[in-house]
């Protein structure tokens, strides 16, 4: 094993930061979902794939701007999430069967997605991608820039409408203590159905940004799985910044790895790290 | 053996030898190979359901143990040339070792529970998945066994796959159907319902899980083995995919995992779908159906099909039969009567003791050095403002919280520091404020578990005759094959009597068995507490009915913030001032709000009595 170059260091913190940030966006919804609804979503990844397959169709077909895909992906997805809300709410499904039920949705999608753009990957091909700046000896890709800058943007967007909104608190209240927080008044199942409908939104930007920087194909689904529940167990459940940071530590660690040891040692160390503070710090999740 | 055990058992063995006669009948090969596919499915979807199923710990890391297996095969064969059916073992014990020591970590763990354990064995899949990759195990191309020769188990090789993956379906059913009819089934599924409660009761659940998660995990690696073989290739990429657990859990939630013969049933229905939907275009369509079918199945029928037969039968059969199956005397017979007859004579010697017994929770002191003592036969009532320590006492010596500090003596045995199912098997039983019933046990299976497990430790089908009994003591025999969802608070406080009393506990410690019950409910359980002290158990009564501690308590120590305040005869201590100010606060206090002297407690609660 060599020690690579300060500037190879420097380009793998970077990379693990941008991975981090796609890791953490994916993650919010998630963890608003597991900590919030007590819903443990398997097909926000299934949402996720379905909103880059879309990006992809929409700019390669229609030539349509990737990034004003989202102006259709966001409304859209936004039903999905209030149309899956209102599924699990109807049929009373508990934590470990939504679990159950969403990864049935996802294995549906997947099928769907294979259907239509057959299981042959695919590669978005757009302005973006051959846009980057170089910084010092270090280069900065435009959509793991855009990526980065998302994901930081919308978290810090989440955590200050929990924090500061009047719906903001309602909804912590109902996560909190359901029954009192309908007895001061709060409709939980309205804040429920935002809350998922803005979830499921949130998996079609993590789609937008999936479809700009990576390769896409229908089995990548099950891909992202273990790493982002990594990020969102690190990160804590309901935090809006855990998955973000916890997401960053795990990406610039993976990049450090493969820099360092090899590209496929890399999911040793978030696993390693997740089953670490599990068993070391179970309060900590 | 038991008969209800025995007769599946048989059946199985049966089917068994019938079906390893199929491949001397000369049938299409195409037919052994969809025999061996449903047969592989079988047996991972029930030795996943062992553990998963029973105890709803749900793994996702089956296909890790499976894949630990394939390799243990491919590189002992391949590399080693080690002949294949010595493998097997390895393979088994390999996957059981690697399972045993994950078990070990998580179960120890006391916030591991079914969703944490769900990704922590999703992790481990990966992590496995990992370091075979990047180890000479595999190493990146794979692991060929095109060299490694395939024994003449039958007349020809798809024939003898055929029989191995019989060979480990059958054993993985035996498995299952010996654990579902044996005590540990009943503490898996206890689990399932209420860990905490299920280990106070006396089932020993670090144990269990840790036993069962090990022979889970050999049999899947025992799978992997043989399926090592059948590929001839193994590649870490499509070993340890995430589709091969969720196909498992999938095949159980269909069939229905609290029963034994739900996996088989799920397993075959989806392999046949999965079959009949192989190869092009279809493929997506059944990929797509079984998706709608585990989203249709746990939406209207969480039980799974098994799980839903069994329901319409048992209702069926129950319509028919609503009475016991043997007339019972009224009084429990003395195989059922608490344990204490035979110390009546040493009545008013000292049972149990407690010496400085501290509990910290982080900062807060709960307990700051209790000491008392409980003599042979009393009711001692345990009294106190709320929070001063009465129920982490109870939590305390039951077991379920460890002490901090001090230590709790039983009749010679240090019981403080013992896990809750020792403490339970030692002879000390308790009951709970707020009923805690396991959900999806019968009334009848409620009170025969703890007769199982706990100080009497009888088998299942005297366990079941002592429930009957402890049902009539309390009144439920009615509802013997109701849900507990379908009891009234009432009937839900007297089954908390009833699985107490049927540990046959030397001391029995109940805790606010009286809230929210009315007058005339108060005076029945005040009745039936008589009756329990009458048989001869020793009874620690927490209580707020001041009404109740005063007719029944021979002895009562009030607490206050986690002290012993005062100690004595009940009606001299509620007199003592400082009992008085702990309740009612301060004197000067209380006369300042109300100008009147407050009453003394035994007084006040004569006036409402």
């Amino acid at each position: 094993m060599t020690m690579p170059s300060a500037t190879l260091l420097a380009q793998s913190v970077l990379s693990g930061l941008f991975a981090g940030a796609l890791y953490g966006l994916l993650g919010l919804g998630l963890s608003l979902s597991w900590g919030m609804l007590r819903q443990i979503n398997l097909a926000h990844f299934a949402l996720a794939f379905l909103g880059a397959y879309l990006t992809y169709q929409l700019s390669t077909t229609m030539a349509v701007d990737p990034l004003l895909t989202l102006i259709l992906i966001v409304p859209l997805f936004f039903a999905l999430g209030i149309g899956l809300h209102a599924l699990l709410m109807r049929f009373k499904v508990g934590p470990f069967n939504s679990m159950l039920v969403t990864f049935g949705i996802a294995v549906m999608v997947e099928a769907l997605l294979q259907w239509v753009w057959t299981a042959d990957y695919r590669r978005l091909e757009s302005h973006y991608a051959e846009t980057k700046w170089r910084v010092g000896s270090l280069y900065l890709p435009a959509p793991e820039l855009m990526t980065f800058v998302l994901g930081v943007g919308i978290a810090v967007a989440a955590w200050l409408v929990l924090q500061r909104t009047d719906i903001g608190k309602a909804i912590r209240a109902s996560a909190e203590d359901a029954p009192i927080a309908a007895a001061f008044g709060v409709n939980q199942r309205a804040m429920g159905l935002l809350l998922s409908g803005f979830n499921a939104a949130l998996a079609g930007v993590a789609g937008l940004c999936i479809a700009l920087s990576y390769t896409l194909a229908p089995s990548q689904i099950y891909a992202w799985i273990g790493v982002v529940f990594a990020c969102v167990m690190l990160g804590g459940l309901g935090r809006p910044l855990g998955p973000l940071i916890a997401g960053c530590i795990i990406g610039i660690s993976e990049a450090l790895t493969m820099a360092v040891a090899s590209p496929s040692w890399a999911p040793l160390v978030s696993f390693a790290l997740l089953m670490a503070v599990l068993l070391l710090r179970p309060g900590r999740v | 053996m038991a008969p209800a055990m025995k007769r599946p058992l048989i059946g199985l063995l049966v089917a068994g030898v019938l079906l390893a006669s199929l491949p001397w009948l000369r049938l299409p090969a195409f037919y052994e190979s969809l025999l061996y596919l449903v047969l592989h499915w079988v047996a991972l979807a029930s030795s996943w359901n062992l553990l998963s199923g029973y105890s709803g710990y749900f793994s996702f890391g089956h296909g890790a143990f499976f894949g630990i297996g394939m390799y243990t095969t491919a590189a002992l064969a391949s590399k080693l040339d080690v002949p294949f059916m010595w493998t097997l073992p390895a393979a088994a014990a390999m996957a059981a070792l690697v399972g045993a020591l994950i078990g070990m970590a998580a179960f120890r763990v006391h916030s591991v529970r079914a969703e944490l354990f769900s990704l922590l064995t999703l992790a481990t899949t990966i992590v496995v998945a990992t370091i075979i990759l990047n180890t000479p195990i595999d190493g990146g191309p794979g692991v060929y066994l095109n060299a490694v020769p395939v024994p003449a188990l039958g007349p020809t090789p798809p024939s003898t796959f055929y029989l191995l993956a019989l060979g480990a379906a059958l054993l993985s059913l035996l498995a299952a159907c010996g654990i579902y009819h044996a005590r540990l089934g009943t503490g898996l599924l206890a689990i399932h319902d209420d860990e905490d409660v299920a280990e106070v009761l006396g089932v020993p659940t670090y144990r269990y899980k840790l036993g069962t998660f090990a022979l889970s995990c050999a049999l899947a690696g025992l799978v992997g083995g043989i399926h090592a073989l059948f590929l001839s290739y193994v590649t870490a990429g499509d070993t340890f995919g995430i589709t091969m657990p969720l196909t498992v859990v999938l095949m159980c939630v269909l069939g229905g995992s609290r029963h034994w013969a739900g996996p088989v049933v799920g397993a075959t229905a989806i392999t046949l779908l999965l079959y009949a939907f192989t190869g092009g275009e279809t493929a997506v369509i059944g990929k797509g159906l079984t998706g709608l079918v585990l989203v249709v199945v746990i939406l209207f029928m969480p039980e799974g099909i098994v799980g839903q037969l069994l329901k319409a039968w048992s209702r069926r059969r129950g319509a028919k039969v609503s009475e016991r199956p043997v007339p019972v005397t009224s009084a429990p017979s003395a195989a059922a009567a608490p344990l204490a007859d035979k110390n009546s004579v040493q009545a008013g010697s000292v049972l149990m003791r407690a010496r400085g017994v501290k509990k910290n929770f982080r900062g807060v002191q709960a307990l700051a050095g209790v000491d008392l003592e409980l003599r042979r036969g009393e009711i001692l009532g345990l009294l106190g403002p709320n929070g001063s320590g009465k129920s982490t006492f109870i939590n305390v010596v039951s077991g379920h919280y460890a002490v901090s500090g001090g230590e709790i003596d039983f009749e010679g045995l240090i019981i403080s520091g013992l896990p809750a199912h020792r403490v339970a098997r030692s002879g000390i039983a308790r009951t709970y404020q707020i009923p805690r019933p396991f959900a999806h046990l019968t009334v009848l299976q409620n009170v025969a578990l703890p007769a199982m497990f706990g100080a009497a430790a009888l088998d299942r089908a005297a366990a079941e005759q002592a429930a009957w009994q402890w049902l009539d003591f309390t009144g439920l025999t009615d509802r013997a094959h109701a849900l507990p969802a379908d009891l009234n608070l009432h009937q839900r406080k007297f089954l908390e009597f009833a699985r107490a009393l049927a540990a046959r506990p030397q001391v029995l410690m109940l805790d606010e068995v009286l809230s929210g019950l009315t007058p005339s409910e108060i005076d029945d359980a005040v009745a039936l507490i008589r009756r329990i002290r009458d048989q001869g158990a020793t009874i620690i009564f927490v209580e707020h009915v001041m009404r109740a501690v005063m007719a029944l308590c021979d002895r009562i120590v009030v607490f206050e913030q986690g002290r012993v305040l005062a100690e004595g005869a009940p009606q001299e201590v509620m007199q003592r001032p400082e009992v008085v100010a702990a309740y009612l606060g301060r004197q000067q206090e209380a006369d300042a709000a109300t100008h009147e002297p407050p009453v003394p407690f035994g007084q006040q609660g004569a006036v409402h009595a």
